[in-house]
């Protein structure tokens, strides 16, 4: 959480200091989430994520120097600099790719789960979307699939709870849990604060799924927060400032996180402030390596557009 | 339409394989066929793919041979399970989905355009979308103007795509078994009239057409004919009327619209120097305006007269049998068209 959380700060600096390209959706605040839910999955079982996915790219197993290298647009990315902040994709740590239409990986993670039911190969799938996805209707489409078919895909909703610039109250009908239920997927609501509380629901739902149980859909309450990009900087006119401070001081899940290992007495302060310590300097050296690394030449454009 | 034409397809030389007259669905059905019997990584889903054989009937058997697990029916959800195959596809399988009516791709489009086409280059070559996605298109069934447009140009517009167009059922066979063997994303364009009317010498067993090499249906001195799918018949029938008055045409059919063999196209001009360009898409911002310009850069000096074009008018496809008929080219149009470019 801390490694995700240490990221995005430099992100936000590069992006602020116009040294990053593009778009830049910062995952700060709803670290749990894709900790709790990657740490439950095997190195090979499968992810797709989203435009806000540094966080699950990162859980799932990403090294920093290869990501900031990508968010820079360097040959020496993940993708070869052609994907960006929003398309980190990585078969190495079975990522399937960030995805930057809303709802986007619902088809893909649903596909490989039943590519991995058809084989045989006991792989999982995660779906990564936020709340503002469940306006897609492809998501429901891969629901009643997966049901369908009894595949091995966990919907992981992140209710963040804003659609960009929106309250999710404005755009979603009825409840969330409803939808789920609907179709006759499992179905559990976790505090998205609180990483055990993720990890165990995400285990349980997991470990069904791979059984041959079926599908699994966890509604993850969490909270963002910064803007829906970093360039969202005035954000009144749609939350109130005490909103984003109540979360932070009450709720943050690396402060809530810390202050059980200490209250269990499994790490001490100088533990955890060593940890910070050298991820800190993981994560300078990672910036350190993507601003010197190359830019690809412009003869590569016309390459990996067919197999 | 024609009835089932003799010369709907020539079977190179060398073939050694016994040679059989067959439709083109029978054709499509035989690629189907033994690609799954070679690759069990081969799946098809679609909407009464099944024991229905689709609504066509062109799978009809398959479901017999290959059992349910692998011909699957799905339900009435083309962005859903063309977006699951999109994932089957990167992670092990060759899934190739079923869209019955080629007007329902507007349901897939986010996944064929956003998904499947783009996840190579934007994971830097390291993820690959090994599927087809099969579409009918064509006019003249009397089935209105949702079940009945020619969208080929399209996927055409996608980099990432292949985009497949056979006109016989030789090609269908040799094109199909292609597709399913290719690394990346192909919609494969079926016309439905052709899959009973077309008929021709396809052989038994195996062969491939590689994308990208047009072939020349019929040669000849004057214009070239160059034709896509359903207008591969059209364009031949125009062409035995022409001859009656001394006019000698080839018919090219690119095959595939992208890879687009330009060089079959620019050389039969550069010959002939005459061209029309004829396709069942829609007129504007279409087929025939990119292969017309492919023509008129690369022949230009060669060139007679402009490039002629026909398509389907720019309409809706109407439902009433007059009015559908007036919409898609037919050999008299050709024929008129080529006389005024002959000054005969």
């Amino acid at each position: 959480m801390m490694a995700i959380r240490l990221f995005e700060e430099r992100v936000n600096d590069l992006y602020t200091r116009a040294l990053m390209p593009g778009l830049a959706h910062l995952y700060i605040g709803e670290e749990a989430v894709a900790v709790g839910v990657c740490e439950a999955l095997q190195p090979d079982d499968y992810i797709t994520s989203t435009h806000r996915g540094h966080g699950h790219c990162l859980a799932k197993g990403a090294v920093p120097h290869l990501m900031f290298a990508e968010l820079l647009g360097k040959e020496a990315g993940y993708c070869k600099g052609k994907g960006g902040s929003m398309h980190i994709a990585d078969p190495g740590t079975g990522n399937l790719g960030a995805n930057a239409i809303v709802g986007g990986g619902a088809g893909i993670a649903t596909g490989a789960a039943f590519a991995s039911k058809y084989q045989g190969t006991g792989r999982v799938s995660v779906c990564f979307f936020g709340e503002g996805a469940l306006g897609q209707g492809v998501l429901y489409e891969e629901m009643n699939l997966a049901q369908l078919w009894k595949l091995p895909v966990i919907y992981a909703c992140e209710n963040n709870l804003y659609n960009e610039y929106t309250h999710y109250s404005e755009t979603t009908a009825g409840d969330i849990m409803a939808r789920p239920a609907a179709f006759g997927v499992a179905a559990q609501a976790v505090d998205g604060q609180d990483v055990r509380a993720v990890h165990a629901a995400a285990s349980a739902m997991i470990d069904r799924a791979r059984r041959g149980d079926g599908p699994g859909f966890l509604l993850l309450n969490t909270y963002r927060y910064r803007g829906h990009h970093v360039g969202d900087v005035a954000r009144d006119y749609y939350r109130p400032k005490q909103e984003e401070q109540r979360w932070m001081a009450d709720r943050d899940p690396i402060a809530l996180h810390a202050a059980w290992l200490l209250a269990q007495g499994i790490a001490d302060q100088a533990a955890l402030d060593r940890i910070t310590e050298e991820l800190t300097a993981e994560m300078d050296a990672a910036v350190d390596y993507a601003m010197k690394a190359p830019y690809p030449d412009p003869g590569r454009v016309d390459e990996d557009i067919y197999a | 339409m024609p009835e089932a034409v003799a010369h709907a397809g020539r079977v190179p030389p060398k073939a050694d394989a016994p040679v059989r007259e067959i439709t083109f669905g029978e054709a499509i059905r035989e690629a189907l066929a033994e690609e799954m019997r070679r690759d069990p990584k081969v799946v098809l889903l679609g909407e009464d793919v099944a024991e229905a054989g689709t609504a066509f009937k062109v799978l009809k058997g398959l479901v017999e041979e290959f059992g349910k697990d692998r011909v699957i029916d799905t339900p009435i959800s083309e962005a859903g399970f063309t977006g699951l195959a999109v994932g089957a596809a990167m992670t092990g399988l060759r899934p190739i989905v079923d869209i019955m009516f080629g007007d329902f791709i507007a349901l897939v489009m986010d996944q064929v355009v956003n998904q499947a086409a783009k996840s190579h280059y934007m994971s830097g070559g390291r993820w690959k979308v090994p599927m087809v996605i099969r579409a009918t298109m064509g006019a003249t069934r009397r089935s209105a103007a949702q079940h009945s447009q020619s969208l080929h140009a399209w996927p055409s517009h996608v980099p990432g795509l292949k985009v497949a167009i056979p006109s016989t059922p030789y090609d269908a066979k040799g094109l199909l078994k292609t597709a399913i063997r290719d690394d990346n994303p192909v919609v494969f364009f079926e016309d439905k009239i052709s899959y009973a009317k077309v008929k021709g010498p396809v052989p038994e067993g195996d062969y491939t057409i590689p994308f990208g090499v047009a072939d020349i249906k019929r040669e000849g001195r004057d214009v070239t004919l160059v034709a896509t799918s359903s207008m591969v018949q059209v364009a031949l029938g125009a062409a035995a009327m022409l001859e009656e008055i001394g006019i000698s045409a080839e018919v090219v059919d690119p095959r595939t619209t992208w890879p687009l063999d330009e060089k079959t196209l620019i050389e039969s001009v550069r010959k002939t120097s005459r061209a029309l360009v004829i396709d069942e898409g829609s007129f504007r911002y279409g087929v025939t305006g990119e292969l017309a310009s492919v023509i008129a850069e690369g022949a230009f000096y060669e060139l007679d007269g402009p490039v002629r074009r026909l398509g389907a008018r720019h309409v809706p496809i109407p439902f009433s049998p007059p009015l559908e008929d007036a919409t898609v080219p037919a050999e008299r149009d050709v024929v008129d068209l080529v006389r005024q470019m002959c000054n005969k």
